[in-house]
């Protein structure tokens, strides 16, 4: 940005370094932030990313190393100081009270009172007064549990501009987010910064660095390598500094061998707490050794399918059958022992017990069996072996496996999440936003390994929000929409724009049509 | 995240702060904390009767703190200990008076068995209507703890038959038949109340300590207590499971009231609540944060504090009641160790500091005074 006025950066932080015992997250690493600026931060999942950034808003101490704000050097005590200071942070799993409103959720830590009783009123006209300035579309009024992922961040994001922050930080906001939602939020990002804000943004894909960001930092293994000029590096150079190898942007696969059905669901419905339908006489086939992507918007009935297929959920009617047996409404227990194998989408609720060490994840599901008890006697040892070949063989970095699962980076969670669902030999695997917030290394890796189950032979169901990633991996594609399933394309005969359409709703017929025209009525238009 | 080394510091500071501010409380009121206390210690230790005195109030203090801990990490908060105590404990004395001519031991095994299942029982129902209703456990507890004194109560007044009753409203006593008493052990601490029943509550916390750390129940009771959401994704039947543990819990003090009914007391009578034995388990289970040995050393601590405070009054003047603000202090303490909590973090930060001083020049003269006043409070301490 050539507006820059100050030449005082609004954040330096120098030779910080954070130790975890013997285990140095960060290893002297160097930044530099100017006022006006959206700078990227970019490395491996476990480089040290989130732990910067954490000492950055007071959540940490820094073992050592000195942090400069505009100039001046500071202690950051913790959140309030930097609060105070003008920093706030977006975290990645965000901090919120469901059944608050979206007005006491942003007041609650800097309350505005008249005598004794909170002055929601005044506060409310001052969110509404940021709503409007920034387009943060939502509603001061709402309980945040009748909100979208993507308003709750905007609650958030309008937290710290309510506290006045005018350096702000996004960890990895834009891993829950939908496409639309995406560019939103960088246009957002982008009236901060011309604001003068500082803006700081942690995100693992490269697309969005080169659409935002002004300068990216390349981290790797806790040290700070080199900053660019996010607009003239290309991803390949990226991606290549921060694994310190090459990586392969499309994978790899051969054409696939397929076999007899290993699921069939025949006219399945699935409805809320509420009475809504959400699954509407579904009807899905996958056969051994393919990859059926079902690509969708949000909210279209995936996270009910693939609960119900897992046993999470109960259907209302129609069936789903495993290899020849009958599935429907099962005990996860028991779909988990008929060969089904889930990547849940949200891996803090469902798919790792945070607060229990690493080597007792890894075998949440079969902790029951040989070799992990013998007569309801845990083996330890058994236990402890299984966590470590794991660890090694998906490259999960990590302290120790008698460490809670929730002292691991975001990213390393997914890998270990993935490792055990993988290695467990299913017949099925749902794999829901596998790659959600890994790095490009990671996702390299664990779509081979996707392939490679395929390969041997395994019935793949992939959903995903990234349309890229179902037309990389999948050999057939069905697209759903409220609930439904309007249409089932092989790859390699469809694109982006046809999936978009049929996305929305409209049948694979209409949209082939509608293509067709759009393309005749281009072409006419040039000439 | 509060780490398990700073729980154990928050205990100790607990106790510590607990004494001060009752001492404070002593003097306020006139009376002299150092004898005071001189007092509860000297009766407390001061004779085996008294000492063993202790470790028989320590047994179902035990029990239902073990009770609560287990109810706790399935995510279950049982206040109805005191009932499922009482249940037991009139169950049992009732089986041990009712069949006085079977061989001894099969009475104490019979005995013991039925009062479990009495507070297995009492547990597993507010268990299983949280598990397949949702109903809160909390209030069915309590509620609970109401009936089964009635319930009990009335066991001992109506159904008991005069043959097995000294008074209207007090049981025989079990004596030998049945009684868990130890010969050696009461000829020891001069005729104390103290019981076998101090070896069964060691064994079965040793035994529970095994069941959470090293068997499949205790991992599903663990991850559903965690996270239910995770351990269901995961295919653990959490109702199934909290069910179990709420019933182990009764169980637990259920065996509790067994060791009333067989040991300390040796007979039942009829209550004007249920037994505050149930609710100190509550506090046990607090102080003792979430450790097995913390259970036994807090059930130690509170027996010592209310058999030494029975002697304070003769001696130096102070009420007994001091010890029961004392031991509300002592929890109110833990219930807060959020600030103790912040204290340590701040020493600990502090500590930090002190090692990197070296690094900057400008890290300067501030930190040099904390470091120094710091070092003068150790040197104090
Ligand atoms: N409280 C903790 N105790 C022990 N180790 C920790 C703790 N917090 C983080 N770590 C370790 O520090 C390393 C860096 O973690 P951090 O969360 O900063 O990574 P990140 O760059 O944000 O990765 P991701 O992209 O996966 O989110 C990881 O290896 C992690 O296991
Ligand atoms: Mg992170």
């Amino acid at each position: 940005m050539e507006q820059i006025k100050e030449k005082i950066p609004a954040i330096k932080m120098e030779h910080i370094v954070k130790k975890f015992g013997n285990f140095a997250a960060n290893d002297d690493i160097n930044l530099e932030v100017k006022a006006g600026e959206i700078h990227a931060l970019l490395g491996e999942n476990g480089a040290g990313k989130s732990t910067l950034m954490n000492i950055l808003s007071g959540l940490l101490q820094p073992t050592s190393g000195e942090i400069f704000l505009r100039g001046k050097k500071v202690k950051i005590k913790n959140p309030a100081a930097a609060s105070k200071l003008g920093i706030g942070m977006v975290h990645q799993h965000f901090m919120l009270i469901d059944a608050f409103t979206v007005t006491e959720n942003i007041m609650l830590g800097a309350e505005k009172t008249k005598g004794a009783s909170l002055d929601i009123e005044t506060a409310k006209k001052e969110i509404q007064a940021l709503v409007d300035k920034y387009k943060l579309k939502v509603n001061p009024d709402a309980l945040i549990t009748d909100i979208s992922v993507g308003q709750q961040q905007r609650v958030e994001i309008l937290k710290t501009l309510y506290r006045k922050a005018d350096i702000l930080i996004f960890d990895e906001p834009t891993a829950v987010l939908t496409t639309q939602e995406i560019q939103e939020l960088i246009a957002t990002m982008k009236n901060l910064a011309a604001e003068g804000k500082a803006i700081i943004l942690i995100t693992h894909k490269l697309e969005e660095i080169r659409q935002a960001a002004d300068r990216v930092t390349v981290i790797r293994s806790g040290k700070s390598l080199e900053t660019f000029n996010a607009k003239n590096v290309s991803a390949i150079t990226l991606a290549e500094k921060m694994v310190g190898r090459k990586v392969s942007f499309t994978t790899e696969k051969k054409a696939a061998k397929t076999g007899k059905d290993i699921l069939k669901i025949n006219d399945l419905v699935v409805k809320d707490a509420e009475n809504v339908t959400k699954v509407d006489h579904l009807s899905l086939d996958i056969r051994a050794g393919e990859i059926i992507g079902i690509a969708g918007i949000d909210g279209n009935g995936q996270t009910e399918l693939v609960q119900t297929v897992t046993g999470l959920t109960h259907s209302q009617s129609g069936e789903i059958i495993l290899d020849g047996k009958n599935i429907t409404n099962k005990t996860p227990r028991k779909i988990i022992k008929a060969g089904t194998s889930h990547i849940p989408e949200d891996r803090l609720r469902h798919g790792l017990e945070i607060n229990m060490p690493l080597a007792d994840n890894m075998v949440i599901e079969n902790f029951y069996e040989k070799p992990y008890a013998r007569m309801g006697i845990l083996q330890g040892k058994a236990i402890a072996d299984h966590a470590k070949k794991l660890i090694k063989q998906f490259d999960v970095k990590m302290t120790s496996i008698d460490e809670p699962a929730g002292s691991l980076s975001g990213g390393n969670q997914q890998k270990a999440v993935v490792a055990r669902e993988l290695s467990r030999d299913s017949k099925l695997i749902v794999a829901a936003q596998p790659t959600r917030g890994l790095d490009v290394g990671a996702i390299e890796y664990i779509h081979k390994q996707l392939i490679k189950q395929r390969d041997l032979g395994k019935a793949v169901m992939l959903i995903s929000f990234e349309l890229d990633e179902i037309l990389d991996l999948a050999d057939r594609i069905a697209v759903i929409s409220s609930g439904k399933i309007i249409g089932v394309v092989n790859t390699k005969d469809t694109t982006k724009e046809e999936l978009g359409l049929m996305m929305t709703g409209v049948g694979l017929k209409s949209a082939r049509k509608e293509l067709e025209a759009s393309k005749n009525k281009n072409k006419a238009g040039v000439k | 995240m509060q780490s398990r080394n700073n729980k154990t510091i928050i205990a100790i500071c607990s106790v510590v702060f607990g004494l001060i501010a009752g001492a404070i409380i002593m003097l306020f009121f006139g009376y002299n904390p150092f004898s005071g206390y001189g007092s509860l210690i000297s009766t407390a230790f001061g004779t085996p009767q008294n000492i063993g005195e202790i470790f028989s109030q320590m047994t179902p203090l035990i029990l239902t703190g073990l009770s609560f801990l287990i109810a706790q990490q399935a995510g279950f908060f049982n206040i109805g200990m005191s009932g499922q105590l009482f249940g037991a404990w009139v169950g049992s004395v009732w089986f041990a008076l009712t069949f006085p001519h079977l061989p001894d031991f099969l009475i104490i095994i019979g005995a013991t068995t039925f009062g479990v299942v009495i507070g297995a029982i009492s547990g597993f129902i507010p268990g299983y209507l949280r598990a397949r209703f949702g109903a809160s456990e909390v209030i069915i507890t309590i509620m609970m703890n109401y009936v089964i004194l009635y319930l009990g109560n009335d066991a001992i007044t109506a159904v008991f038959p005069n043959s097995i009753k000294q008074t209207v409203d007090s049981s025989n006593q079990v004596g030998n038949h049945g009684g868990i008493g130890l010969k050696w052990l009461s000829d020891l601490t001069n005729q104390s109340s103290i019981s076998a029943g101090i070896f069964i509550a060691l064994i079965t916390t040793l035994l529970i300590w095994f069941v959470m750390k090293k068997t499949t129940l205790g991992f599903s009771i663990d991850a559903v207590g965690k996270n239910a959401d995770a351990a269901k994704y995961a295919g653990i039947n959490e109702k199934a499971t909290q069910i179990w543990a709420m019933t182990l819990s009764g169980a637990l003090s259920g065996l509790g009231g067994v060791t009333e009914g067989l040991g300390h007391y040796g007979n039942v009578f009829v209550q004007n609540s249920t037994p505050e034995t149930g609710f100190n388990g509550m506090a046990v289970a607090l102080l003792g944060s979430g450790s097995f040995i913390g259970v036994i050393l807090a059930a130690a601590l509170f027996s010592a504090l209310t058999v030494g405070g029975a002697g304070m009054p003769n001696i130096s003047g102070v009420p007994t009641e001091l010890v029961a603000i004392v031991i509300a202090l002592i929890i109110f303490f833990v219930g807060t160790g959020y600030l103790i909590d912040l204290m340590i973090e701040k020493i600990k930060s502090a500590d930090q500091a002190s090692s990197n001083k070296g690094k900057g020049p400008g890290a300067g003269k501030q930190q040099q005074k904390k470091i120094s006043k710091k070092e003068q409070k150790e040197l104090e301490a």
